[in-house]
């Protein structure tokens, strides 16, 4: 295999694999991240050329400082009320993840992906947009939904799919759907939402409507070929879409370096694509509307596509099926110098004289009350594997829209065997 | 509009004047894209060099000119960004018809295809649906080496979701093609690229008619359709049926004729959905199968179709079935013609079939 004869003086190449600066045991030190001053950094116009956006794609987009107050160009100047409905869907969403992580614990479904540290980048997010722009998340953005106000039971029935899960009980818990409130079927293969978005925006712009659409990626994901294919296209054809790369820091086990971040930034990608590019304080709620907005606008006045990396920490493991104790620093998540959204908010509406300790509690509580009531009000339509599931007919439907013959026998052998297995019973209930 | 593009135009396939309105495969397919566009204003057209070029079969020539550029336009050599692509703008609510400029080069569009387009309509419960028809040449015969040969279709009739259909005349690539556009199921419509010009007989060293001299090249005109699903008799016979598609169509009946058999030839036209009961009848009154596809013969779709002629018509068996199919090698460039299921490959399968 070695080319080289005794005595050369070639240099020895060197495989370089990345590792991440802490392993379980090891002190966490995020001094090494450059953060900069909350409100220093420039706000381009929306309309500008993609290329002045260059110094944004390695600084960090912050507003709320240390101070708990809000500097610079891209405060939003939300009102009090907005910003009290921005935390009410943040208690939501962590008292929905406690929920049904515990749900999961207790055998009530299989596998549950909480999102905790993350609320922002889709709350703040889906606030930012238009209720009927058309969003195509990834597996975490369960905040969409709720900042949308899509039907928290709904939500349960998927999850347990019971016989009221909208989508007939075949998707993986979270796999949400809903045309309704614009929010695109989540696959569980990474990044193959984000051309289906770019898609979507074309097909808007060809039809001159004035929707934009959006789509969530891990930093993680940004490695598939899809989404290289997505911002070719999206840059190409000067798509109305925002690309919301969510840079959590792990994909599983494998930190943000498998995904090239030793060597630049994920918002910095697309500078050769000649897309605008943005690189936000993932865990400042007021800085991830900022952003979300500026891109929407751009892409609402024809002046093309963003790409966004959302700077944030995955507090908790991947899903349910993971245990990070196992792969990291057990005082990263105390460490990560960004701190955690809902607190930064509440700690800014106390600043602003608009909230205080005693109304948060009772937020949460509340919060906590309406997803436990909720639960045992999706509890009646089943758990998983309790026999409350959609009628057995429904497997063959939907592949094609119509029954194809082949299909058809199938579904004649299936009903057999139930007859067989559960005598008696209305084999196709 | 640049004159550049005028002159162009003007390179559009025109069909054969005259009291009967013959055309080539290439020119009904255009034919049935140009309709379509006409048609549904939701219909769109993209694929690389399909916009002002008109394709490098020229099958999409002159649409971008008359519809415009936002109904037929080139994309970036990118096939998991064109289906990926097309399966939002399906979501969106428009019926794209995405060309991949060769079989070949689909792969890279497989998970697009496979886990999502394919998936779309049972995962989000009809809440979304992929509308879309994947148009891509196929097959060999065309010294095109081993990257612009192969016939993949058994990788898309695996999938459950998707429809596979592959025309063989010019007549069904116009009707079928409007169908798979205006069916609600995402579709891959491979084009037997051997054939667009003229019904290749496998004889390779002898000429190649033009379609115009062949019955299945009267084209009407307008919109016509082609029900997916249903075979197309070719020949009727006792001796023995023939279950074929695309080019091999051509083959098999060339052969028969050669060799005065009295085949009861069926062109499958679909994949899926499968035209069973015509595939049933035919076996059963012949009793002997011989069934024709280029394609690699391991796990080919050959080998479904046997299998449910042997499950649904054992008891009417004459001979075992026959596969005569493609080698399982890549398709050699210099040795196509060996690789190629000819005359003689089809002439010993018939042999074999009707010895007894």
């Amino acid at each position: 295999m070695v080319d080289r004869p005794a005595g050369s003086n070639k240099p020895h190449l060197e495989l370089h694999v990345p590792e991440p600066k802490f392993r379980p045991g090891d002190q966490a030190d995020f001094s090494h991240i450059d953060i900069g001053e909350a409100g220093a950094q420039p706000r381009p116009d929306e309309a500008c050329d993609a290329k002045e956006t260059l110094p944004l794609c390695y600084d960090l987009i912050r507003v709320l400082g240390e101070d708990n107050k809000a500097h610079g160009a891209w405060d939003p100047k939300l009102d009090p009320e907005t910003l009290r409905q921005m935390l009410q869907h943040f208690a939501t969403v962590r008292a929905f993840d406690e929920r049904m992580f515990r749900g999961q614990r207790q055998g009530k479904t299989s596998f549950y992906m909480k999102c905790t540290g993350e609320e922002a980048t889709s709350v703040s997010a889906a606030m930012a947009l238009a209720s009927d722009d058309m969003v195509f998340p990834s597996y975490r953005q369960q905040g969409v939904l709720i900042a949308r106000g899509y039907p928290m039971i709904e939500m349960i029935n998927q999850i347990y799919s019971n016989k009221a899960d909208k989508l007939k009980g075949r998707q993986l818990p979270i796999m949400y759907s809903s045309r309704e409130h614009s929010f695109f079927s989540i696959s569980g293969n990474l990044a193959t939402q984000t051309p289906q978005a770019v898609g979507w925006a074309m097909a808007s712009a060809i039809k001159n409507d004035s929707r934009i659409a959006a789509t969530w990626v891990g930093e993680g994901s940004t490695a598939e070929g899809d989404f290289h294919s997505a911002c070719t296209f999206a840059t190409v054809y000067n798509a109305p879409v925002i690309i919301n790369v969510i840079n959590n820091q792990w994909a599983i086990s494998s930190f943000s370096g498998f995904a090239g971040a030793e060597r630049t930034t994920f918002a910095a990608r697309a500078l050769g694509y000649g897309l605008a590019g943005l690189r936000v304080d993932g865990n400042d709620p007021l800085a991830v509307y900022a952003a979300e907005r500026w891109a929407a606008n751009r892409a609402r006045a024809n002046q093309g596509p963003t790409l966004i990396e959302f700077f944030t920490y995955r507090a908790e493991g991947h899903s349910t099926s993971d245990d990070p104790s196992g792969y990291r620093s057990a005082q990263e998540r105390e460490e990560w110098p960004l701190g955690d959204p809902i607190n930064r908010l509440k700690n800014h509406l106390i600043e602003l004289g608009e909230w205080d300790e005693d109304r948060q509690a009772a937020m949460d509580k509340e919060a906590a009350e309406k997803v436990k009531a909720t639960t045992k009000e999706a509890e009646k339509n089943g758990i998983l594997g309790h026999g409350l599931h959609h009628p057995f007919r429904t497997m063959f439907q939907d592949v094609y829209e119509e029954l194809p013959w082949h299909l058809e026998e199938q579904a004649a052998q299936a009903k057999r065997e139930r007859e067989i297995k559960w005598p008696g019973e209305e084999p196709w209930s | 509009m640049s004159d550049a593009l005028k002159t162009h135009a003007r390179e559009k396939p025109v069909a054969e004047q005259g009291t009967e309105r013959r055309l080539n495969m290439i020119e009904a397919i255009n034919d049935a894209l140009d309709i379509m566009l006409e048609r549904d204003p939701d219909v769109i057209i993209m694929g690389e060099d399909v916009g002002y070029f008109g394709g490098v079969f020229r099958c999409t020539a002159g649409l971008q000119e008359k519809h415009g550029k936002t109904r037929v336009f080139d994309t970036p050599i990118s096939e998991c960004g064109i289906i990926g692509v097309a399966v939002g703008m399906g979501a969106y609510g428009l019926r794209p018809v995405p060309e991949i400029q060769f079989a070949d080069y689909i792969y890279p569009g497989l998970d697009q295809l496979i886990s999502e387009a394919a998936r779309l309509r049972y995962r989000s419960a009809c809440d979304y649906i992929a509308p879309m028809t994947v148009r891509s040449p196929f097959g060999g015969g065309i010294f095109g080496g081993q990257t612009h040969s192969q016939s993949p279709e058994a990788i898309f009739t695996h999938v459950s979701g998707l429809k596979t259909v592959i025309p063989s005349t010019p007549y069904d690539a116009k009707g079928l093609l409007i169908s798979c556009i205006e069916d609600n199921d995402p579709v891959i419509f491979f084009e037997p690229k051997r054939i667009y010009n003229g019904p290749f007989s496998g004889f390779y060293d002898k000429p190649v008619e033009p379609w115009k001299k062949h019955k299945d090249s009267v084209v009407p005109e307008g919109h016509y359709t082609i029900p997916l699903g249903k075979a197309r008799h070719v020949t009727e016979g006792e001796e023995l049926t023939v279950l074929a598609y695309g080019t091999m169509v051509h083959v098999a009946e060339a052969v028969c004729r050669e060799k005065g058999v009295e085949a009861d030839i069926l062109d499958l036209r679909t994949m899926v959905p499968l035209d069973i009961e015509a595939i049933e009848a035919s076996v059963k009154k012949t009793g002997r199968c011989m069934i024709v596809h280029e394609a690699t013969r391991t796990s080919g779709f050959g080998a479904e179709l046997s299998a449910l002629v042997q499950e649904r018509c054992f008891y009417h068996l004459e001979a075992p079935i026959e596969r005569v199919t493609g080698f399982d090698t890549p398709y050699p460039h210099s040795l196509e013609w060996a690789y190629f299921p000819g005359p003689v490959r089809l002439g010993e399968a018939i042999d074999r079939l009707l010895k007894d």
